[in-house]
């Protein structure tokens, strides 16, 4: 008692791959609520418990470059809302730590992006969203396009598409939660 | 409507016959042909003029005609609200000739030479502040030329040991493929199916 240890198959690791679906009567639950009602307080590992904050409060920078920015203001409004998850769209490089690539990266704006990315506090992220900022897409043998956003900043998270929906962007936000939580380190 | 368009067109060539060379009309629009070196002239008239009043300038462009001696148009696209006229007046520039701004008669042209400049090569003089306008900073070449080649010159990446974005030669790691053999805008000499039966007829 006292130290809840997360079991290898319970809720406080759902959403990891290999994990099972989330039941109510989780031990993990269980094991939460007699500490709460018998102590008052509860002690977690705080590995878990930074991880659980981390996920929950994304803060991504937008970077809406071309129409697919369009479909990323979508996960903003209210139907899609990503802010239920605990994202909160930042205007400066310096408070985020996910930045977003939505549309085409030009050589014009890949000094920028690069210096914008080079603000970012440690840990972060890049989501790579669109045919354009994954490989250049339509425009791959344009003069004035990167082919990719990859040749200049690292990306963690392709999503296809032109543009990718909102809820696949939602997806990817998600499977970006599931690798904070599954190399949860804190500098990379 | 064409009629009006008609008696402006004589109007212009009457009050102004040194400066346009010709006028035709095609799909219901009136083209001036000028000369460069009276253009300028020929756009303070249109302005001016209680007939014309063309206070706006819609649009200036060029275009590239690899094949003439004279090889660029530059396209004035012009409207009057005044009279609910359009014109548009063009011009024949050789590759390294200069162009008289426009920028005197109409402040809008500023960035359109800007953007002609950029993407044609051409070079308007006078013009207040003849910089590149949509191409990266350092950019050589002029992508709207015929003989630009599509993938351009150079790629950008970023070097991790000089910590900068460094400009490289173009590398393709797919050759440029083109899947529509049979369309007669590639420039091909195919013939489209069907095409062999309307020559026998």
């Amino acid at each position: 008692m006292g130290v809840i240890q997360p079991p290898a198959l319970s809720a406080a690791r759902s959403g990891v791959e290999g994990a099972a679906p989330v039941d109510p009567n989780d031990p993990f639950f269980l094991n939460a609520r007699e500490a709460l009602n018998d102590k008052g307080f509860m002690l977690a590992r705080a590995d878990d418990l930074i991880t659980w904050a981390r996920t929950g409060s994304i803060m991504p920078m937008l970077f809406g470059l071309a129409c697919c920015g369009v479909e990323m203001m979508q996960v903003i409004t209210p139907r899609y809302d990503i802010e239920r998850m605990g994202a909160a769209p930042r205007a400066s490089p310096r408070q985020s730590d996910l930045m977003i690539v939505a549309g085409t990266l030009t050589n014009k704006m890949a000094a920028p992006i690069r210096k914008l990315y080079d603000q970012m506090a440690e840990p972060r992220y890049v989501i790579s969203m669109g045919s354009c900022a994954n490989g250049g897409g339509y425009y791959h043998y344009s003069y004035s396009v990167v082919r990719g956003c990859d040749r200049i900043i690292p990306v963690d998270i392709y999503v296809p598409g032109c543009p990718p929906t909102a809820e696949a962007l939602i997806y990817a936000f998600m499977l970006l939660q599931k690798k904070i939580r599954r190399t949860g380190n804190i500098i990379r | 409507m064409s009629e009006a368009l008609q008696k402006l067109s004589a109007h212009i060539l009457e009050k102004r016959s040194g400066f346009a060379i010709a006028s035709s009309m095609a799909y219901g629009e009136l083209a001036l042909t000028a000369a460069p070196d009276t253009i300028i002239g020929l756009l303070t008239f249109l302005r001016d003029d209680q007939v014309c009043k063309f206070t706006q300038l819609i649009d200036l462009c060029g275009v590239d005609y690899p094949n003439r001696e004279k090889r660029f148009d530059v396209v004035y696209h012009l409207l009057s609200l005044h009279r609910n006229h359009r014109i548009r007046v063009k011009i024949e520039v050789a590759e390294d000739a200069p162009v008289p701004s426009a920028t005197a008669v109409w402040p809008a042209a500023n960035w359109y030479e800007r953007e002609a400049f950029d993407l044609y090569g051409l070079q308007f003089t006078g013009h207040p502040d003849l910089r590149r306008l949509l191409t990266d900073y350092g950019f050589t070449g002029y992508p709207l030329r015929k003989d630009f080649p599509l993938t351009g010159f150079v790629e950008l990446r970023y070097d991790d040991e000089q910590k900068r974005v460094v400009n490289e030669p173009v590398k393709l790691t797919q050759d440029f493929r083109k899947f529509d053999f049979m369309s007669p805008w590639e420039g091909a000499k195919h013939i489209l199916p069907g095409d062999e039966k309307a020559t026998k007829s």
